[in-house]
């Protein structure tokens, strides 16, 4: 199992403080939050993506491929890349180079974007969101499969003999999670592809989410690309902690109270016991965390939430070094245990490529 | 039967209370008369007391499990009767917001009554100017009637020209009745879903009660040029 951090790029002020970071500041913070993911064992960073302030990350490869450049192990991806304003051409063609860049440490998580001018900034209709996140991935999954395209669609331009370069690493293209706060036609696209399902899970009671993975499981298998326990399932995740669970609650609340999100709302504790938001000791981040195995069945990766609503850098990394050190140890731990051998690991370069050259063999041996 | 009234009243006691428990049980007697049989259930959803949580629902994006409550009663009700104060020459922010956190199309085609309270009879219009079109966006059946009661009305009887409180109340009564009586009973097995959800919270990958999806070929075949 994966466990990372995502990273909404949000520049926030600190409530306790009254202090905004800049533009630069906070892009270089989250670049050093990449870093220290690895620097504890975290597998995977994921960034947003966003064309408005306040927020930084609009340009996630960009961002990737410095990260990429000074870390070893470090998954890289996103969370999420606009399926929707993006044209499908030009993703074929960052997320590949990054793939080389990266020796393969990349993939990605495609979204539709909910905010509204973000549409027709780009010359694209909300109201046709679902349609554009349906066309423009079948385009990408194509470009990324086929040298030469042919292609013909209703949002874009059409392509005749075109060529995506690079191509993708060892011809094995970045595995792709769809990720949807509400929407089962995402679900459906996900299970349509064998390709991953994302549920944020954060701002939202569980049973939505149960709903949505539940769906996406069922037509996985209805699809054939496994049981329905076999589908690649992520979700997302946000915790406090501190020694005395005291602390976290009275460190975080001004924190909480004020941010962008949810602030000025419900109270931290109402919070809490609606969606999966955890303040407390290490031990209970650990407790709640492994309810959602309960929830959601076996999954493949786990991402927190740890960086946003105008927290101090230094109390990020502080967060990270007790994730790395306390709570994703005993997490894989638990996890493994009862963990049923034919529930896959989440896919990686490594394990596509070997995949990839295996269905190669046994066509060969067929077919002579 | 599930009839469910929503309150938008604030004062402790209130007249919008008191207008809409009078509703309530006018439409039951008429329900009860014509079924015979079929026992009327009556709830009544007081706003006031989820007015933190309709504010917070607008905060975070979902409803609290209080108010997810107060959202299955209404949506599941097989008549609704809908009083609100009138503030501003309209219906009140807390009852707008209320519907504002219900799914649009929770009420496609169910029978609702419409009623409202004020401190004189010169607002009464707002309930043909602005509640009536709300519930017609919403594509609720809404009864011809709709009941008014100025602070005048709890005192007065009929003039020449108006039925008192008391008809208006019975009449508006028997048309939602008769809305009510002439549709299928709303299934009662919400139960069941939340058996559903229930068992795919426990079950490991279980597959449960799920949504409804277009199959993806569906999906990019209409998008062929």
């Amino acid at each position: 199992m994966q466990f990372g951090v995502f990273s909404v790029g949000d520049v926030t002020m600190d409530p306790t403080t009254g202090r905004t970071p800049t533009e630069h500041e906070r892009v270089k913070a989250m670049v050093t939050i990449a870093l220290k993911a690895e620097e504890v064992g975290l597998d995977v960073f994921a960034t947003g993506e966003h064309h408005n302030p306040p927020f930084v990350p609009s340009s996630p490869t960009t961002m990737l491929g410095y990260i990429a450049a000074r870390t070893e192990r470090l998954v890289l991806s996103t969370a999420t890349t606009l399926i929707t304003t993006n044209d499908p051409v030009k993703i074929a063609e960052d997320f590949a180079m990054l793939q080389h860049l990266a020796d393969g440490r990349v993939d990605l998580m495609l979204g539709r974007g909910n905010t509204g001018p973000v549409y027709p900034w780009f010359g694209q209709d909300i109201r046709q969101g679902i349609p554009l996140a349906v066309e423009n991935y079948a385009l990408l999954h194509k470009l990324w499969r086929e040298d030469v395209v042919d292609w013909e669609g209703r949002f874009r331009t059409p392509l005749q003999g075109f060529t995506s370069t690079p191509r993708p690493l060892d011809g094995v293209p970045p595995f792709v999670w769809h990720g949807s706060i509400r929407s089962p036609e995402i679900a459906e696209q996900a299970a349509y592809y064998g390709d991953g399902f994302f549920a944020n899970n954060i701002f939202w009671p569980k049973e939505h989410f149960v709903r949505l993975i539940s769906l996406y499981r069922q037509r996985y298998a209805h699809y054939g690309h496994g049981t329905p326990e076999q589908a690649i399932v992520g979700l997302g995740g946000q915790v406090f902690m501190r020694k005395n669970s005291q602390d976290a609650v009275r460190e975080f609340r001004p924190y909480f109270d004020n941010a962008p999100v949810y602030g000025h709302g419900p109270s931290l504790e109402d919070f809490m016991a609606e969606t999966p938001l955890t303040v407390g000791s290490p031990q209970q981040v650990i407790d709640r965390t492994l309810t959602f195995r309960e929830h959601f069945g076996n999954y493949q990766r786990q991402l927190f939430l740890m960086d946003h609503a105008g927290l101090p850098l230094k109390t990020v990394l502080e967060q990270l070094d007790i994730l790395g050190e306390e709570v994703v140890p005993v997490l894989r731990r638990e996890f493994a245990k009862d963990r049923p051998a034919q529930v896959p690991d989440a896919p990686t370069h490594a394990s596509l490529t070997a995949a990839a050259t295996a269905a190669a063999a046994t066509e060969t041996s067929t077919t002579v | 039967m599930k009839l469910v009234a929503v309150s938008a009243g604030l004062s402790e006691p209130s007249s919008t209370r008191l207008l809409a428990d009078r509703l309530l049980e006018a439409t039951r007697r008429h329900l009860e008369t014509d079924d015979g049989q079929e026992p009327v259930e009556v709830r009544v959803v007081e706003l006031r007391d989820l007015a933190v949580d309709v504010a917070n629902a607008f905060v975070t994006g979902f409803p609290g499990a209080r108010l997810r409550a107060a959202i299955e009663a209404v949506t599941a009700a097989d008549g609704l009767v809908a009083v609100t104060p009138v503030f501003t020459a309209s219906y009140s922010g807390l009852f707008k917001s209320f519907f504002d956190v219900v799914e649009p199309d929770a009420l496609a085609g169910k029978p609702v009554l419409i009623a409202a309270t004020g401190g004189t009879a010169r607002h009464s219009l707002a309930l043909e100017h602005a509640m009536r079109p709300l519930f017609a966006y919403l594509r609720a059946v809404v009864a011809p009637t709709a009941v008014y009661a100025a602070s005048e009305d709890w005192g007065g009887g009929r003039d020449a020209f108006t039925d008192g409180l008391g008809e208006r109340i019975g009449r508006a009564a028997g048309e939602l009745a008769a809305l009510v009586s002439g549709r299928p009973r709303q299934a009662t097995d919400k139960a069941g879903d939340k058996a559903g959800d229930k068992a795919a919270d426990k079950a490991v990958g279980a597959v449960g009660e799920v949504e409804e999806v277009v199959p993806f070929e569906q999906q990019l075949a209409a998008l062929r040029p």
